[in-house]
């Protein structure tokens, strides 16, 4: 490889060096700070895979089995870092493929930079080989997105990319980069991004806004807090923190917002939403005050609007000015970043304690907990429930562990029960409930923080999904620790069925394969366990193993996920059974 | 706030880039929204384009609609007004068989008093050309349909609010 270029230039990006577009990628990566990127080679986009070999000792790709699995596990290296995930593809079903991680990321707002490669110039529209206008398949699924047709302009758009997708609201951007521009010779230098006159990342926070909410606050005589992933993407969580504390509210996440906080802390209430906790579901519809920090009031949160706090005042701390009063109406709307926004207003509030309050959700809990909570983490039933599998692995990993979940019913337990002593360690899909999300994702995190435990917690359904990136923790040594929480089942969907359509299970019924097998073809370590004697022992291997590890655990099939607030029904109308 | 849907005028002021307009659109697509007409042109600001668009909807939901245009990376600014709020024009094009003109003298009284304009005539067919509000359109459309239209179109709205809007500070502030 030619170092003596690249020491001459990484220093001083204002001096000029002719290189080739495919090269100009490769090195603005680099000087985005990019070390590790997910992808999948082919036609389109050879050329800068040819820069990534030769550029291989300082910037590491990984070869993905399927490129939905590269974005996924671009966004859990997003999620675990702060930092921006980079994926790549070539054209065509390439480009395709990686269209459901980008479409997961933008509606979780997870920064992400992939690149495609598209066909030469002179060949679009015209039907070419492995040809799709993936820049209209993205356009509704990304932040941004951009085709380059011209070597000489890759620097500013890719700094362009970078910077839209970690700034303001993150999100997925796609590069599109023709086979020809990926050829030709240009004179590289380049220059980061830092504003673009048609785009306000942060919008104005105004003083007078800060002061309506303080003064809500100040009167609140029964204030909840709910809190989502504005407050880890913002870095808010010692600010969050000190304002909870300081005016003694009572806070509940939504499902991408766990972890910002210890599950332990005294004033973390639980989760809010469809299988969320019973305390601050009902309470909603009780408080005076509601106050949203950096969540969007998802469906799966509020359930029938009609019906949805409206007793409550409602303050929303919010990024992204599209948020505000597009499902809920806010009294008082704090547009801003939400640290900065939370370190303003704590001299502005009172001190407070709020114990009679306080007490109305412990006595929910205790309901709940003995209803459910109880049953799910020590059950003294025969076969093994998905909560009990979460309660060692919290006992075992002391709460230090990320954990990576898929989508459906263990992805439920999981969120209620994992313990959390770190932030951004809740890693699944929430708005768009990609099953198969969690192997890869965990793939990416693990890779971002190879010195954390991440456990990957599936079902049976979505681990067949992504089941072929075994492959990727076998070739790349990545740790995972890979749990399936099996039950022969889809058993969300098969809930639904049971509950709502007289347990007509349509094609919900899994005949599953020796997934011992199949883990040991990939030569990774691996258990299966059916009863409550082999969890305990197989659930501290898994822990003690320096390498990747499988875990089957073979669950009851007919469990359902408690509480549950049905579709269209009212948040305090949860149901516990 | 108005509950009824209502004519809305969407003002976009954006920069002039590839495929924005199907990002734009992608937004009403979203919520099964219909268009009504739309319309991209520059605008006063150089360099900067300006995508007109019609579409009928509540208050509510149009206020969402903004919010989520203008979220887009390249959009500057996004407004909208009601009819009462704008000075609109659309205009049409009718091709007609020239014989008409011989044949039936009316013709002649109806493009006079509906401010229309003969753009061209030739031996087979000739064009008229009518610019003025919706209504005015279609009044003349029903006028003359009844002789045979060869050809007809007519064009999206285009127009400009009666209050400023902004956006040239908007963008000096962000030279600075």
């Amino acid at each position: 490889m030619d170092t003596k270029t690249i020491k001459k230039e990484t220093k001083n990006t204002e001096t000029t060096v002719r290189i080739s577009g495919s090269e100009a990628v490769v090195r603005c990566l680099l000087e985005e700070g990019v070390k590790v990127l997910y992808g999948y080679p082919g036609g389109a986009i050879m050329p800068v895979y040819d820069e990534l070999y030769k550029y291989q000792d300082k910037i590491h790709h990984v070869l993905a089995r399927h490129e939905q699995c590269a974005a996924h596990a671009a966004q859990g290296y997003a999620r675990i870092s702060g930092e921006v995930g980079v994926a790549i593809a070539t054209s065509g079903p390439g480009a395709t493929n990686l269209i459901t991680g980008i479409a997961d990321a933008q509606i979780d707002s997870t920064p992400l930079v992939c690149i495609t490669g598209q066909v030469a110039s002179h060949l679009l529209g015209s039907d070419a080989f492995q040809e799709t206008d993936i820049v209209g398949i993205s356009t509704p699924v990304t932040k941004w997105n951009c085709q380059v047709t011209k070597a000489s302009d890759i620097p500013a758009v890719l700094a362009k990319a970078f910077y839209i997708a970690k700034s303001g609201r993150p999100g997925p951007v796609l590069v599109d980069i023709t086979k020809d521009a990926q050829f030709e010779e240009f004179d590289f230098n380049y220059k980061k991004c830092s504003g673009i006159r048609s785009y306000t990342a942060v919008p104005k926070t105004e003083k007078a806004s800060i002061e309506a909410a303080a003064k809500l606050i100040n009167a609140a005589k029964k204030p909840l807090v709910v809190w989502g992933q504005g407050v880890i993407l913002s870095e808010a969580e010692e600010a969050f923190k000190a304002v909870i504390e300081k005016a003694g509210i009572p806070s509940a996440w939504t499902i991408l917002g766990a972890s910002a906080i210890p599950t332990s802390h005294p004033l973390n209430v639980g989760m809010v939403g469809m299988h969320g906790n019973y305390a601050p579901n009902v309470l909603t519809n009780e408080c005076d005050l509601l106050i949203a920090v950096g969540m969007r009031f998802d469906d799966r949160v509020t359930g029938n609007l009609a019906t949805y706090a409206k007793q409550a005042k409602v303050i929303h701390f919010e990024i992204d000015p599209a948020e505000i009063n597009k499902n809920v109406k806010a009294d008082v709307a704090v547009l801003g970043d939400a640290k900065a926004s939370l370190e303003t207003i704590l001299p502005l509030i009172n001190e407070n304690s709020h114990t009679e309050w306080h007490q109305e959700f412990k006595d929910l809990y205790a309901i709940e907990y003995e209803k459910v909570i109880k049953n799910d983490l020590y059950p003294t039933k025969e076969g093994l429930t998905m909560g009990e599998v979460l309660n060692q692995i919290n006992i075992q990993s002391k709460g230090e562990a990320a954990i990576v979940s898929d989508v459906g019913q263990h992805q439920m337990i999981a969120c209620r029960y994992a313990e959390f002593n770190q932030t951004k360690s809740n890693i699944t899909s929430g708005g768009l409930g990609t099953m198969g999300f969690g192997l890869p994702a965990a793939i990416g995190a693990k890779m971002a923080k190879p010195e954390r435990e991440v456990v990957s917690i599936s079902g049976d359904g979505g681990y067949q999904m992504t089941i072929q990136e075994l492959g990727t923790i076998f070739q790349q040594k990545a740790a995972v620790k890979v749990v399936v929480l099996n039950n022969d089942f889809l058993g969300m969907v098969r809930q639904w069925q049971q509950l709502f359509f007289d347990k007509r299970y349509a094609s919900t019924e899994m005949v599953n394969p020796n997934f011992v097998a199949i883990a040991e073809g990939y030569y990774i370590r691996a258990r299966k366990v059916t009863t409550r004697e082999e969890l305990v022992e197989a659930v501290a291997e898994m822990m003690a193993s320096k390498e990747a590890y499988f875990l089957e655990v073979c669950v009851e099939k007919e469990d359902n996920v408690f509480p549950m607030i049905p579709t269209g029904a009212s948040v305090s109308d949860i149901r516990l059974e | 706030m108005n509950a009824d849907k209502q004519l809305f005028t969407v003002s976009v002021y954006t920069e002039n880039n590839i495929g924005l307009l199907n990002r734009i659109s992608a937004i009403f697509q979203r919520r099964h929204i219909n268009i009504e007409s739309l319309n991209t042109s520059p605008s006063e600001i150089e360099s900067v384009s300006r995508f007109t668009i019609v579409v009928n909807m509540t208050e509510e939901n149009i206020k969402k609609i903004i919010g989520q245009i203008e979220k887009q990376v390249e959009v500057i600014k996004a407004y909208y007004h009601t009819e009462e709020e704008i000075i609109y024009q659309e205009s049409c094009i009718f091709k007609m068989k020239s014989g008409l003109l011989f044949d039936e003298r009316q013709i002649q009284n109806i493009i006079k008093e509906s401010n229309a304009r003969i753009v061209t005539v030739n031996r087979d067919f000739f064009v008229i050309e009518k610019s003025g509000r919706k209504e005015e359109l279609e009044l003349l459309y029903r006028e003359l349909s009844v002789f045979g239209i060869m050809q007809f179109t007519r064009s999206g709205r285009i127009a400009v609010s009666k209050e400023e809007m902004k956006i040239s500070t908007m963008l000096e502030a962000f030279q600075d």
